[in-house]
């Protein structure tokens, strides 16, 4: 057995945010990304798209981007406005969630676009 | 009125009771009994004998029957089934009208559905497979203090199981060490950790600094790692006043969820409880101990799908249901089935899963039910692909024993239910493709790759003892 190992999360260190489902992996690559989104699709989700300053993650409201795509299927416009947030504010986490209307909740919400500072 | 006159003397159950054109009622409740009756003794009498006894009947008649409309308030024997694979049981089902129960009172239906009948001689066994509540009773219960949807809302909790584990060693911990074991698993990824449920408020550790300690390691592990974070507060008591008294102080700590043990506390306490959260704004996790004495033997007892139905109306946020793959009885369609009435809005009858009548629970909330008792990483892809996101993983041992400790131990985890999410919803196969899933995992995760290393071999494969009934001949 390997020699134990420290667990380096860190008060001080603002990288030891986590921000929910899928913060414990690395960062998606773009053929992931694609991936949940088709997912959202396949669900019948209506995918939103929400972006926050990193100190700002921990509160429930973050900002809207525009206003969820309602009835939207296709991948690369979904992605696309994935992108258009993330340009427009380089520095935030921008997350995708695919809103669920029947359960009236979010059955996804991932951090697709990591904020500063976060690998 | 029938006949003229008062007759005494002891009557044929069936003569009253047995009804096989009885066309039930949706506002009837509805049970079924497997029922082991005497040798000799006809089925159909056994089963009126099953209706009479746990509704209006006694063994003799009585001239105060004549004072009320019988025939209205007896419940009736409406069909009798062979159980498959057996040859001295049979299935009786039998309907209640909704008179002869208190309205929102799951003690009153228990009281008279498994009260006296389960002691009388005609029978050698009986066991209350299933029920069937009417919307009609259903909308008379509370339910789940909050459910599943309020559960996420609160939580920040989206797309996938939340995640938990119980504190070990089960007793004998301080009040600041417990705090500690909690600490480490919560900054390590973990949603939620647990008191176990015989933690209450022993000499070693008083409840009062239980959950004072407990929600200083909340409250850091919330700040270090920016999301939210719960501990289980065990507010089970001797008394209800005890147990209010411990709520009150949880409430006034701000911690998000308590806890409580609904069987061996009862009805009423939880009835109660689960009412004074949906007050206060407070989650409720159920634990189920003394279940298996009375749902795990197959011929006798109460079924576990009822108990979950049960708790269900009498409310609760959280439910254990089993896990499958774990160290503790639970056959997979079984569960599937009982999973189901935790959480669905409407339940159809199948057999398969054991599922004997339409359950329609309206608006009334689900569960999550949660998966604890002997399992561990290797088992997160069958359990995320059995329980799906609306569900708690509750890893104990799976979380305490990593050779680097808790945080580590519960980083594992939660990067390989992250990584099983992350492949089912790419379309992966996740019990078939486990090992690439976790594996690959892994690369990214040294606490991950020694969890598996140290876990390897651990299986637990006993035969279930509680089956679906099915025809084996």
């Amino acid at each position: 057995m390997s020699a134990i190992q420290d667990y380096p999360s860190r008060l001080t260190d603002n990288a030891s945010r986590k921000f929910e489902t899928f913060s414990y992996l690395p960062a998606m690559t773009d053929k992931q990304i694609r991936e949940q989104v088709q997912y959202i699709v396949n669900q019948g989700y209506n995918p939103g798209i929400e972006h926050t300053e990193v100190e700002n993650a921990m509160q429930n409201y973050w900002y809207m981007w525009k206003l969820p795509m309602f009835g939207e299927t296709d991948v690369d416009t979904i992605l696309a406005e994935c992108k258009a947030c993330h340009d427009a504010n380089p520095d935030n986490h921008v997350r995708l969630i695919g809103y669920d209307n029947y359960a009236q909740s979010q059955g996804a919400s991932m951090v697709i676009y990591r904020g500063k500072g976060f690998k | 009125m029938a006949k003229k006159g008062y007759d005494a003397g002891v009557k044929e159950y069936r003569d009253t009771y047995w009804m096989p054109e009885y066309q039930p009622k949706d506002t009837d409740i509805l049970a079924c009994f497997k029922i082991t009756p005497q040798p000799g003794v006809p089925r159909e009498e056994v089963a009126a004998a099953v209706a009479a006894e746990s509704s209006t009947g006694t063994w003799t008649t009585v001239w105060t029957d004549l004072l009320t409309d019988l025939d209205y308030y007896k419940g009736r024997a409406y069909r009798i089934e062979d159980v498959p694979g057996s040859d001295d049981e049979i299935y009786a089902f039998i309907a209640y009208p909704i008179d002869l129960f208190e309205e929102g009172s799951i003690v009153n239906v228990l009281t008279s559905l498994v009260g006296n009948v389960f002691g009388f001689k005609a029978l050698r066994a009986l066991r209350l497979e299933d029920i069937r509540f009417p919307i009609a009773y259903v909308m008379t219960c509370g339910g789940p203090p909050n459910g599943i949807q309020v559960e996420r809302d609160k939580m920040n909790k989206y797309g996938r199981p939340l995640l938990g584990c119980t504190i070990k060693p089960k007793l004998g911990l301080s009040a600041k060490n417990y705090g500690r074991a909690c600490y480490e698993g919560l900054r390590g990824g973990l949603d939620f950790t647990k008191d176990d449920e015989n933690v209450n408020s022993q000499p070693f550790m008083r409840w009062r600094d239980r959950f004072t300690f407990v929600q200083d390691a909340i409250e850091k592990a919330e700040k270090e790692t920016g999301e939210r974070k719960g501990h289980y507060m065990n507010v089970t008591a001797a008394t209800p006043e005890e147990m209010y008294k411990r709520a009150e102080y949880a409430k006034e700590l701000g911690t998000p969820i308590i806890m409580h043990d609904f069987f061996t506390a009862g009805f009423t306490a939880n009835t109660g409880l689960a009412n004074w959260c949906r007050d206060n704004g407070l989650l409720l996790h159920i634990h189920r101990a003394m279940h298996a004495v009375v749902d795990r033997n197959p011929h006798h007892g109460i079924h576990f799908r009822v108990l979950a139905k049960c708790l269900r109306l009498s409310g609760g946020d959280h439910m254990h249901s089993g896990t499958v793959v774990g160290k503790l009885e639970g056959d997979r369609d079984s569960t599937l089935g009982w999973i189901d009435c935790m959480r669905d809005r409407f339940i159809k009858e199948d057999r398969s899963r054991g599922i004997f009548f339409d359950q329609d629970f309206g608006s009334m909330p689900g569960m999550l039910p949660v998966a604890s008792g002997g399992i561990h990483v290797w088992h997160m892809p069958a359990l995320v692909n059995i329980f799906g996101d609306d569900s708690v993983l509750q890893f104990g041992g799976g979380t305490l024993g990593h050779p680097w400790g808790n945080a580590a131990g519960a980083a594992a985890n939660r990067v390989a239910v992250e990584a099983c999410v992350e492949a089912r919803n790419a379309g992966r196969e996740l019990e078939k493709e486990s090992k690439d899933i976790l594996t690959s995992a892994a690369k990214h995760s040294p606490e991950l790759k020694v969890a598996m290393e140290t876990w390897k071999e651990i299986k637990f494969e006993f035969d279930t003892v509680d089956k679906l009934d099915i025809q084996h001949k």
